[in-house]
């Protein structure tokens, strides 16, 4: 099968992003100050716990960066050139091609066999029936619905999450085999250790979260064959996808808005307070300024500003996706814009601590150079300020997406995200019955996101400053 | 009860941290306390004698908690009260002060709310008689004018004005027992002159007992009845003030008073205790100082030593003892190494020639901070820290700037390195003017002049490694260009200053302060300097460590011929180290000369008075202390005339019209007092 | 003082005119005055003339920045952006695409938003500051550790959930109170119980563990030790020490805030269909009239400054140890 890479503008951040994490790792690993709060991390429960659901969501994350496009069959067509489709795919859309492509017509409930809403159907001696029709892929394989759907759910839950354990069966004996090796016991003991919970990292946590994850995960996939698990949206869509591809916007908005103002954060903030003297008035007197307009004006006006100009160059965008994408990018950069400034004050106001600091008058007195003194006393002690405001701040950018897209100016309304997705079903809450399946899906995915990311966020704070307990 | 003992402790043991592998702070402290004296706990820094002190008290920090012993306060067991029954007794029967009055005092409450609430809890009385009571305490404890000081703010008050109102407030409860956990160890030496000589009155007046926890022996010589010396959470001494210093039992306390440093031992080195103080999450076997000790024996190290009480009324736990009555001979040859140490006396302290070949001349120096103010943020004043400072340094010499503080003698120091920038005077070092030289062309200074700090914990990045540390100044200065050739010199100072050279790998918190000054000397002497500003470099250290400090400072004097500008607020690290003195006071000098000239024989009625604050060990050396009235004037709004006009003892009119010119009264000796 | 607050009013000229370049900037440039005339005038056939006729009638017939034709100061005040800016610092605020005028509108639409902002805030403060002072008293315990995790989870779930949330329950379920509208005057009570009560509830999760952090920093210092030491019960020194301690950084956190309490809540307002300033704001957004954005950005942005100028003041009078220092 071939197919062409894509990479779109936020694609490319993630991957210098993660680049960044990786030169990131190779330089605390190599530094004591750094290794020894990332050991009180991992060695607190909580920590390894909420590490093991972030992965989670980041694996999909990550699965949902990859974008390409598929090659084009070729009907007849023996010219050379492989023609590629216009849709751009992702490998989490190649993954779930099953969920994308099973769409219903409209509304139906989670593991519904009917639709939501009654259709005139032709019955086979030609009257019409106003009844709940068949889904077309939701439990078309039963052949009595109401009465093989709850033993068919349940085996096949039973199924998926014997499947589940076998997985984490296999991975908990293979985690279980390296510990043992570095600690040079035999794997038996090491069980008993970690049974007991009595080892420094705790491994018993982290394995039993894992587990629960995988399990659920499983339960899930082999129920989604079949199921629609959490329903299907107004134009058939089916919910569990949307929820799934939901979670590359959000953490792309909690993380690459950091990553956007973190340099101009970090040089202004230090600059500010190590200068002082008019380089610390103007740098004060942007983050004043700036900060005092009311953000979500300034987003509202910038994300204005970027549709008009979209609607009036529309055929620079290749593609919806494209178009999606730029508008992510542009949101990313407006919330950085509106969110440097707070790190920016804390970064001088340590920065104007430090300069009086004994060591660093010892650098001046030893003749060090104003960058090289910046960069080798200033910097490397703000680091876990900066580390300790990123974690900080991805949940609250999590949260906001959501409440930007509800008043229409967040992501693109045709990207999938928890925020549109909460957009969409709240009309429908005025349904009787009620449709309540995407709200609650929304709900459920990223309160686990944000509450693990919330929990994550205090262990690396408490670990990197003990002092700062609370800074928030 | 008629037992004149009043507080009893037995087996009194705390443990702090996690119950997997707590630290046992205190480990089974026996003590007795009488009615009416003054009773030490002499110790250093984290040997437990705080932890001790809330342990009585019961206000352990929540990690804390007593796990055996008992504390009986003239017979109730106080480890068995209820906290309500608790509090009756805590304020009541017992109270305490404590260390830091800035931080110990409630920010936003009013000096008289604070003490109004402690008689409130312990008088049953009328509430009217509140104020009255309020007022009269605060006499008591000697603040002046009572009535209008009510309504201040802690931070409206001086340090010694908060640690009276700290004890104004421990009195309103008439306590049997004060506990005073080192309560002027914040404090200059001429205001803990008077909080030490108030609680004596005040212990006279009311009979109370009085527990004082301090770290300082000349507090202890001065102050106490009895003592007890602790060290890694036990007692190791205890004795009659009399007795201890006559003859110390534990080599412990005799090593102690030996590192003390002062003008009698200036031409031997100080005496050291080696190592560090043993970490208190582990199961000791035998004798905890052992590891430290001169006399130590083998079994010290597998027997821990048990109690013995001598029969000159001394305790003490050590092997030594064990053996025969009398006076163990191992206990003597502490002594002995003090004396076989090498002259290292400079002669240079008697050479009148040295004084003339100047290396640094530093003429009317000031630094003053611009206060603004109004609308447009104009200059309205000066904060006056260092006004117009006049020495000379000659090479290979020390001069100690002497003062309390506030009184400019750290700006002064970074002054004149241009750390901060001076705003007039001049400074010449072998004849190049430094003020006024920007960023750029102070760099080719900067090999020869160099600083060494205070605090050891502040003046290392924590987050590079210490051969990194060292080898900053090579690099910056561009005088060893290649890695290697830098880790080579920086091996060489590691040596230099005493410490293996595997240190280079490490990073800063795996030492302890001693070693980290060490490191911090190094890093200055890596630029080979001809002058090191030594800002109070040791006064942040226990004594012991501050002898090996100052053994060192003295060593690479003598080795290099490196000059000392010496800033320090005790004098007998002065008396020690020193080769001249400049005494300052409210941003300038008021006297200068030679080390003995100064300090036997001072002129100036502040340095009188300053040397006269000093607790002394020697009964027959001490001066009768003279007594200053109130705090030094803020630095931005100086008296007229002479700044010391309106404290001294000796001003007569003419003081205040203006600042006396200097009065040579030898060629090395000058003051500025118009009644000399 | 004085002194000071005439200092920080002179220094806020500058930033409010940053403030107006910065919205003009973002307007102007990609939506420059032709386009904005051809929107309005809505037709596909516009004539130059009539482009040109609105933007006389409307003011944009000026270069924008600079004018070369003008001479001396006239070169920038004979500007679109002085023009309009300049009628701002005076809080006039012109008339909206729709003709309204953007300064009455304003004065009518912040009291509904008032009416829900002051009872959320300060029940929320209320009710935030007692649970806080309720967990600390039983710090170290399973009701301190349980409250830790509710808030936690609290802080976790999206403001949006909040209000839908209660929508559902009191408005729909148990029809309690009417989801959505408004009345004017004494009727209006029944309208804001709801956006008020899920204003609060929104609100604990952030709020209360903020506050038990200040109160167990307070507990932590040395006063409270010598408080203790006095003999004073636990009940005192939490409510007399530490309280009044922690509630310095609590009240300067809400005087900073206060002013923009003006601006009324996006969301709820919306969601409540309260026409209150936020709701105001919103619509504005969604019909893309800029004039009321704009005048929105000044409004917030001087209301932002006059709150830090009280957040300074108030410091001075809670805490004895500040003194303002121009």
């Amino acid at each position: 099968m071939s197919l062409m890479p894509v990479v779109l503008w936020t694609d490319g951040l993630v991957f210098l992003l993660l680049a960044l994490i990786g030169a990131f790792v190779l330089y605390a690993s190599r530094h004591e100050h750094m290794r020894a709060p990332w050991r009180r991390v991992v060695r607190s429960r909580v920590g390894v716990a909420t590490i093991v659901v972030l992965g989670f969501y980041v694996v999909v994350g990550l699965l949902d960066t990859v974008h390409f496009r598929l090659a084009l069959d070729r009907q007849g067509d023996d010219s050379a050139e492989t023609r590629y489709s216009p849709e751009v795919l992702s490998l989490l859309d190649l993954a779930l091609s099953g969920l994308r492509e099973r769409q219903e017509k409209t509304y139906s409930a989670p593991f519904a066999t009917h639709l939501f809403v009654k259709e005139a159907i032709e019955q086979p001696d030609g009257t019409l029936l106003r009844d709940y029709p068949r889904l077309e892929y939701g439990g078309a394989h039963l052949e009595d619905p109401a009465r093989q759907r709850g033993f068919d759910i349940a085996w096949r839950a039973a199924w998926g999450a014997l499947q589940g354990l076998v997985i984490w069966a296999l991975l908990t004996a293979g985690i279980l085999w390296l510990i043992a090796r570095s600690r040079g016991e035999t794997p038996a003991a090491t069980r008993a250790t970690v049974l007991a919970g009595r080892t420094r990292i705790p491994w018993r946590t982290a394995l039993a979260t894992l587990g629960i994850m995988l399990v659920l995960s499983a339960v899930a996939g082999e129920l989604a064959l079949k199921y629609h698990i959490l329903g299907t949206d107004k134009v058939g869509e089916d919910v569990f996808y949307q929820t799934l591809k939901s979670i590359r916007t959000g953490l792309l908005i909690g993380t690459l808005t950091t990553l956007v103002m973190l340099p101009a954060a970090v040089l202004l903030g230090i600059m500010a307070g190590y200068f002082r003297g008019w380089v610390d008035d103007v740098i004060q007197y942007l983050y004043t300024t700036l900060n005092s307009i009311p953000g979500v004006l300034l987003i509202a006006a910038a994300i204005l500003l970027l549709q008009v100009y979209m609607s009036n160059n529309a055929d620079d965008f290749a593609s919806l996706v494209e178009r999606a994408d730029l508008r992510l990018l542009f949101l990313v950069l407006i919330l950085g814009v509106t969110s440097w400034t707070g790190l920016c004050r804390l970064l001088r106001g340590e920065a104007l601590k430090l300069r009086e600091v004994d060591y660093v008058q010892a650098s001046t007195a030893l003749g060090v150079g104003h960058f090289t003194l910046i960069g080798r006393h200033i910097l490397p002690n703000v680091m876990h300020i900066v580390l300790i405001t990123l974690v900080l701040d991805f949940s609250g950018l999590v949260l906001a997406e959501a409440v930007l897209s509800y008043i229409n100016i967040g992501v693109d309304p045709t990207m999938n995200s928890w925020g549109n997705m909460i957009n969409s079903a709240r009309l429908e809450l005025a349904r009787d019955p009620v449709v309540w399946w995407s709200l609650t899906a929304a709900f459920v995915f990223m309160f686990a996101l944000v509450l693990a990311a919330n929990l994550f966020a205090d262990v690396v704070r408490d670990a990197f400053d003990p002092r700062l307990k609370g800074a928030r | 009860m008629s037992s004149d003992v009043l507080l009893e402790v037995t087996g009194l043991t705390t443990l702090l941290g996690d119950t997997v592998r707590p630290v046992r702070v205190v480990d089974g402290i026996d003590l007795e306390i009488r009615r009416g004296e003054t009773f030490v706990l002499l110790g250093e820094s984290g040997c437990g004698k705080s932890m001790t002190a809330l342990s009585l008290m019961r206000l352990l920090p929540p990690s804390g908690r007593v796990a055996a012993g008992a504390v009986r306060l003239d017979g109730t067991d106080l480890l068995r009260l209820t906290e309500a029954e608790m509090r009756q007794v805590r304020g009541g029967r017992m109270a305490m002060i404590f260390q830091e009055p800035q931080t110990s005092l409630n920010p936003v409450m009013s000096a008289g709310d604070q003490i109004a609430e402690a008689v409130r809890v312990h008088e049953g009385g009328s509430r009217d008689r509140t104020p009255a009571r309020v007022v009269e305490l605060m006499r008591a404890v000697g603040i002046p004018d009572p009535a209008r000081r009510v309504d201040e703010y802690p931070h409206q008050l001086s340090g010694g004005m908060k640690q009276r109102i700290m004890i104004a407030m421990a009195l309103a409860g008439d306590p049997q027992l004060l506990i005073a956990d080192e309560p002027t160890t914040a404090l200059d030496v001429t205001i803990q002159a008077q909080v030490l000589r108030l609680l004596k009155d005040l212990q006279a007046k009311t009979g109370m007992a009085v527990l004082l926890i301090t770290h300082d022996l000349g507090v202890v010589a001065e102050t106490a009845d009895r003592l007890a010396v602790m060290y890694a959470g036990q007692i190791l001494e205890t004795a009659t003030t009399d007795a201890f210093f006559a003859a110390p039992a534990h080599p412990y306390s005799r090593k102690l008073m030996e590192s003390l440093p002062g003008a009698d031992k200036r031409s031997a080195r100080l005496a050291v205790i080696p190592g560090r103080v043993p970490h208190l999450d582990q199961a000791f076997v035998g004798c905890r100082f052992a590891e430290r000790c001169y006399a130590v024996m083998p079994r010290c190290r597998d027997q821990a030593p048990v109690w013995r009480d001598l029969e000159t009324g001394q305790g003490v736990r050590c092997h030594l003892w064990g053996q025969a009555g009398g006076q163990p001979e191992g206990l003597t040859r502490g002594v002995a190494d003090a004396v076989a140490a090498p002259e290292t006396a400079l002669e240079g302290a008697s050479d009148p020639e040295a004084a003339a070949a100047s290396m640094l001349q530093v003429r009317d120096l000031k630094v003053h901070f611009p206060i603004h103010d109004g609308v447009f943020r104009r200059v309205v004043g000066q904060v006056r820290a260092v006004d117009g400072l006049t020495f000379d340094l000659t090479p290979g010499r020390t001069l100690a700037l002497v003062g309390e503080s506030g009184c400019g003698k750290t700006t002064a120091g970074k002054g004149i390195l241009q750390l901060t920038t001076p705003t007039g005077g001049s400074i010449r070092y072998r004849g190049d003017e430094l003020v006024g030289l920007g960023h750029r062309r102070m760099r080719l200074f900067r090999k020869d002049l160099q600083i060494i700090f205070q605090d050891p914990y502040a003046a290392m990045n924590p987050r590079m490694l210490v051969g990194d540390l060292i080898g900053e100044g090579l690099q910056a200065l561009g005088i060893e260009r290649s890695r290697a050739g830098r880790m080579r010199r920086v091996a060489e100072l590691l040596d230099l200053v005493g410490m293996d050279s595997d240190a280079v790998d490490r990073y800063p918190h795996e030492f302890s302060g001693g070693q980290r000054q060490r490191i911090c000397i190094a890093r200055a002497l890596a630029v080979e300097p001809k002058l090191i500003v030594c800002d109070e470099p040791t006064s942040a250290l226990d004594v012991s460590v501050q002898a090996q400090i100052l053994n060192l400072l003295k060593d690479l004097q003598d080795r290099l011929g490196l000059a000392y500008l010496f800033i320090t607020h005790d004098i007998s690290v002065v008396a020690y180290l020193a080769h001249e003195v400049a005494v300052m006071y409210l941003g300038r000098v008021v006297e200068r000369g030679r080390v003995d000239e100064i300090l036997d024989d001072p002129h100036h009625p502040y340095t009188r008075a300053l040397l006269s604050a000093v607790p002394v060990i020697d009964r027959d050396k001490r001066r009768s202390v003279i007594r200053l009235e109130g705090d030094m004037p803020s630095p931005s709004n100086p008296p007229s005339g002479c700044y010391f006009h309106p404290r001294c003892p000796d001003a007569v009119a003419a003081c205040a019209l203006s600042y006396p010119e200097e009065t040579h009264l030898s060629t090395t000796r000058l003051v500025h007092c118009l009644r000399v | 003082m004085t002194a000071y607050i005439i200092r920080r009013l002179i220094y806020a000229i500058p930033i409010l005119i940053g403030v107006n370049l910065i919205t003009f900037v973002l307007f102007f440039v990609v939506n420059a005055p032709d386009d904005m005339a051809r929107m309005h005038l809505g037709e596909k056939r516009v004539t130059e003339e009539a482009i040109q006729t609105w933007k006389q009638e409307h003011g944009y017939d000026r270069p924008l920045l600079y004018n070369p034709d003008a001479s001396g100061l006239g070169r920038f005040t004979e500007t679109i952006f002085f023009e309009k800016s300049i009628r701002l610092f005076v809080f006039d605020f012109g008339s909206s695409d729709n003709g309204r005028d953007i300064g009455y509108d304003i004065s009518q639409r912040m009291w509904p938003s008032l009416a829900i902002a002051i009872p959320v805030l300060l029940v929320g403060l209320s009710f935030n500051i007692s649970y806080a002072l309720f967990i600390v008293f039983f710090r170290a315990t399973y009701v301190d550790i349980g409250s830790v995790v509710l808030l936690v989870a609290m802080m976790s779930i999206s403001g949006l959930f909040y209000i839908i949330g209660g929508q559902f329950l009191l408005g729909k379920l148990f029809h309690l109170v009417p989801i959505s509208g408004y009345d004017t005057g004494v009727e209006a009570w029944k309208f804001l119980i709801l956006p008020v009560i899920v204003g609060v509830i929104g609100g604990i999760g952030a709020g209360t563990r903020w506050y038990r952090t200040l109160f167990l920093e307070e507990i932590s210092k040395d006063y409270v030790r010598t408080a203790r030491a006095k003999g004073l019960s636990e009940r005192r020194v939490l409510f007399r020490h530490v309280l009044q301690n922690a509630l310095i950084p609590i009240l300067t956190g809400v005087v900073v805030v206060l002013p923009l309490l003006f601006m009324g809540s996006l969301i709820s307002e919306s969601f409540f269909g309260i026409p209150g300033l936020g709701s105001y704001t919103i619509d504005a957004i969604n019909s893309q009239d800029f004039a009321i954005v704009r005048s929105m950005v000044f409004l917030g942005a001087v209301l932002y400054i006059v709150g830090l100028i009280l957040t300074d003041i108030s410091y001075t009078l809670v805490d004895p140890r500040v003194r303002l220092q121009p």
